[in-house]
């Protein structure tokens, strides 16, 4: 992609001994603000002719396609791309990409559309533009042809990077036709192909930007380096909500390559230097105080303490209402209750937060991971003081983002220190321990599930009542619907929920914040619902005396796309044959981002308790499938991240403070740990769904329905490593 | 001055020894390929091979190192190796960061056991990857082993 190249040019300049500069050619970014939006944005693309906005094609015939989304991993930059270019009749062979830098969007009207890179959302939200963009810039090339040729546009055919004319089997490649083309008015709703025609979505293309990741050649933002770059290291007052009162920068400025120390706003002191491992080295010398405030009194026992009051409040937000669920349950003769918990966590990317930026009298430049190019630019004009046209955001590819990287504190960081250093680069790396203990964590929630039996088993009535702490309450509480959080029912509401057909049936909320920042997290608010209610269904089969598989089905009878998919996994893992001896299974489904899933789980458990995943079986119905390995690639990803929170992961706080600070503290997944993960896709069409996180949702509880059958044992609060798995 | 031989280049470092030879290959020589994770040996984002041994870097004063390194940039000189020509076929990589540090561990573990099984996998493959690729590269690492990469 263009921004690779670019960097990689950076790299090369960085081995010679800083002596290029990073440069774009003459006043491309300049031309962007006052131009329509098909100048060229970045050096992939110059030297070629923009046909509409979104491609851009070379007299060589390579076709640059842009994307507006952000690349962390989940391969939305070759899913996009396939996209566009199944619509523009591309040769596939011939396809790069390029980001659309977020000072292009801002100073065309946001003409690329939405840049947040999130929700499973970077290709169900912008198929339909993307594809017109695609089929606009065919229909250019058509017509370009077709008046060279002297024909009727719609006797020309673009089709595998060239133009053709039947009657007369003229052909003229794009490269031939693009500088015609482009100067044509940019035609609107344009007819788009039907599914059956389609020859580059749905097909397992190779991702566009693998090889430099099996080469070091890929550059993130922590790898970006420029002429008189200074390397800093932060450390933000460890107590959230808490302020830098002082410190002692004489200690440390005689050390070997420190340069500055200085505030970074009102929480968070830098060291700047050479290089980074002076930085941090003089950081950790470097006399602190803190002015921790009043959250140094939050811990995780009174967190605890306030979410189990929250499980038996009067009041709560209700997200799913049917019948009379409480009338029902107060008169019932059999009733089941469990309540639930997971805990705040961190998202570890691999990589750690970090951001470049440069002030030059009145202009910023940032380099930058980040899955909000938009809210980038803007955090950064914002905490730079200067007019968002005068700020630029050079996107890079993110070592990894899961909602971590939506978030603008490293940005906001970077530039408030870039504007005490006027002149110079300033590239701010945050260590593993200031990234473990000042993540936007998964929300802490706690869930009472209370159900009546009728005599013949059915479910006559739930009441689900989730306790904790609301995104949306912390990060934007304009986005409250008079108070309620209504992202906390992901998975819940009446649209998602599969049990819809129980005939009383109450979801509420209590909300119960904390001192805690927290944000977004892959699979967020799904992940931990699904454990809930989908091992709490498993519990009332088990009451029931009925098979898990069956139980579901009957309750699924309404809820015909999360059926099939629940039919799929089953089928694939042959549930109602019997596992071999010593294994057991677990089943569960959900729907969540626009897609259906639904996972069984293969473990056996030692009576001493060691727990082995053997096998998991996950099926999607994501409606249409972009790229079937890319999918397959994500519900392995999703899983295991899953996995991760069911084994191991968990944020603890003390004094107002993280308690984990590193990999050894904050365990993680790993090889081997990883099952056998049997993908089964098992697409409808009809509609697009997301894939970068649905699966994460039924990873845990398919595990955990599986570890009751091994050992009889509900666990009800994760993480697992904190359970005793021993059994008779 | 401290004398390091990378990717049979020889160099001559103005750097204090104790800095971690990561960051002087990432700060002092401007290879980035490897990685920055955790700083304590945990994640392995930063593996590089110091005499053929695999070894974490972040822990390792560069002052002390003596043998030969070999780094992600210097395994092939046109990403042809066999174990990135798996990496590729298999798809491996997602955010990519983990992947050079997965890819050295796996090349050591080749070479040492070239027909590992799926526990010499786990033993020796201990390295994080938070975007969850550890099944493909289980699946590249077995194909290598049986020359199908
Ligand atoms: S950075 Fe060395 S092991 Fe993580
Ligand atoms: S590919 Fe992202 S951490 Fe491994």
């Amino acid at each position: 992609m263009g921004v690779v190249n670019r960097r990689r040019f950076l790299a090369t300049a960085v081995g010679g001994g800083f002596t290029l500069a990073w440069a774009l050619p003459g006043g491309v970014m300049e031309a962007v603000a006052q131009t329509a939006p098909g100048t060229p944005l970045t050096p992939a693309s110059a030297g070629g002719t923009p046909v509409g906005i979104w491609v851009v094609i070379k007299p060589d015939d390579t076709t640059v396609i842009r994307i507006a989304r952000s690349e962390m991993g989940q391969g939305t930059l070759t899913g996009l791309a396939q996209l566009v270019a199944d619509e523009l009749g591309a040769d596939w062979k011939k396809v790069t990409t390029e980001y659309v830098p977020p000072e292009a969007n801002q100073a065309n009207k946001r003409a690329w559309g939405e840049m947040l890179t999130g929700g499973s959302q970077g290709i169900r939200q912008s198929v339909d533009y993307v594809r017109q963009g695609g089929a606009a810039a065919r229909t250019m090339l058509e017509q370009a042809a077709a008046a060279q040729w002297g024909v009727a546009p719609s006797e020309c055919r673009g089709h595998e990077g060239a133009v053709t004319h039947a009657a007369s089997g003229k052909r003229l490649r794009y490269g031939q036709l693009a500088e015609a083309a482009g100067k044509l008015p940019v035609p609107r709703d344009v007819a788009l192909k039907a599914p059956g025609d389609w020859t580059i979505i749905g097909k397992p293309l190779p991702r566009l930007d693998t090889v430099e990741k099996t080469n070091g050649a890929a550059v993130y933002a922590i790898d970006v380096a420029l002429p008189g770059m200074l390397l800093a290291a932060v450390a933000q007052c460890p107590v959230f909500g808490g302020k830098l009162a002082g410190f002692d920068a004489p200690a440390v400025q005689g050390m070997p390559g420190v340069r500055h120390v200085l505030p970074v706003g009102d929480n968070a002191v830098a060291v700047v230097a050479d290089t980074w491992w002076q930085a941090k080295t003089a950081l950790e010398k470097l006399p602190v105080t803190w002015d921790e405030g009043p959250g140094a009194q939050e811990n995780s026992k009174a967190i605890a303490a306030r979410l189990a009051e929250g499980l038996d409040a009067t009041t709560a937000a209700v997200g799913n209402q049917a019948g009379d669920a409480p009338g029902v349950l107060a008169k019932a003769k059999r009733t089941v209750t469990a309540t639930y918990g997971a805990p705040f966590l961190n998202h570890a990317t691999l990589e750690p937060m970090n951001c470049t930026a440069k002030m030059d009298g009145d202009r910023l430049e940032v380099w930058v991971g980040t899955q909000n190019g938009d809210a980038t630019l803007a955090a950064a004009a914002e905490a730079s003081g200067v007019p968002l046209d005068r700020v630029r955001v050079n996107k890079y590819l993110l070592g990894g983002g899961f909602g971590r990287r939506g978030q603008q504190d490293y940005t906001r960081q970077a530039v408030l220190l870039a504007k005490q250093i006027p002149g110079r680069p300033v590239k701010l790396i945050w260590s593993r321990e200031e990234d473990m203990q000042h993540g936007y964590y998964r929300p802490i929630t706690q869930c009472k599930l209370t159900a009546a039996l009728d005599d013949a088993g059915n479910v006559d009535a739930l009441h689900v009542r989730i306790s904790g702490q609301s995104i949306l309450a912390y990060l934007a509480p304009n986005r409250l619907n008079n108070g309620v959080d209504m992202a906390q029912f992901q998975g819940l509401i009446p649209a998602e929920f599969g049990y819809n057909a129980i005939p009383n049936l109450l979801i509420d909320h209590a909300m119960r914040n904390t001192a805690v920042p927290v944000g977004f997290w892959r699979g967020v608010n799904h992940n931990q619902n699904a454990v809930y209610v989908e091992c709490f269904i498993d519990e009332l089969a088990a009451v029931a005396g009925r098979d898990p598989l069956e139980f579901r089905r009957a309750m699924l009878a309404k809820s015909p796309k999360h059926l099939a998919v629940l039919n799929a996994a089953a089928e694939r893992a042959g549930w109602g044959t019997p596992p071999p001896s010593g294994v057991f299974r677990g089943i569960c489904q959900n729907c969540g981002f626009g897609s259906f899933t639904a996972a069984v789980a293969e473990v056996s458990v030692s009576k001493a308790g060691d727990l082995k995943i053997l096998r998991i079986v996950a099926a999607t119905n994501p409606g249409y499938v972009v790229n079937p390995d890319q999918v397959t690639a994500q519900v392995e990803g999703s899983f295991t991240y899953g996995m991760s929170a069911l084994l191991y992961s968990e944020n603890t706080v003390e004094g107002g403070r993280v308690v984990e600070s590193n990999f050894d503290s904050y365990q993680v997944a790993r090889m081997a740990d990883t099952p056998k993960i049997e993908t089964v896709l098992a697409p409808t069409g009809g509609f697009w769904g997301g894939v970068g996180e649905p699966t994460i949702a039924v990873a845990a509880p398919a595990v955990l329905n599986a570890i009751y059958a091994a050992t009889g044992k509900r666990i009800r609060t994760l993480p697992l490593k904190n359970a005793d798995l021993s059994h008779a | 001055m401290v004398k390091l031989d990378v990717n049979g280049r020889a160099h001559e470092i103005d750097v204090d020894p104790d800095t971690p030879l990561l960051w002087v290959l990432r700060e002092q020589l401007g290879m980035t390929g490897t990685k920055y994770g955790c700083g304590v040996a945990q994640c392995g984002a930063c593996t590089v091979h110091v005499d053929g041994q695999v070894t974490r870097s972040c822990q390792l004063p560069v002052g002390s190192v003596s043998g030969k390194v070999l780094t992600i940039e210097g395994l092939s000189p046109d990403s042809s190796h066999p174990v990135q020509a798996a990496w590729l076929a298999h798809q491996v990589p997602q955010c990519g960061y983990c992947q050079s540090g997965q890819i050295m561990a796996a090349v050591a573990l080749l070479n040492e056991k070239p027909q590992p099984t799926n526990d010499d996998i786990n033993e020796a493959m201990t390295n994080i990857c938070r975007c969850g690729t550890y099944q493909r590269i289980r699946v590249a690492i077995h194909s290598v082993a049986g020359g199908k990469a």
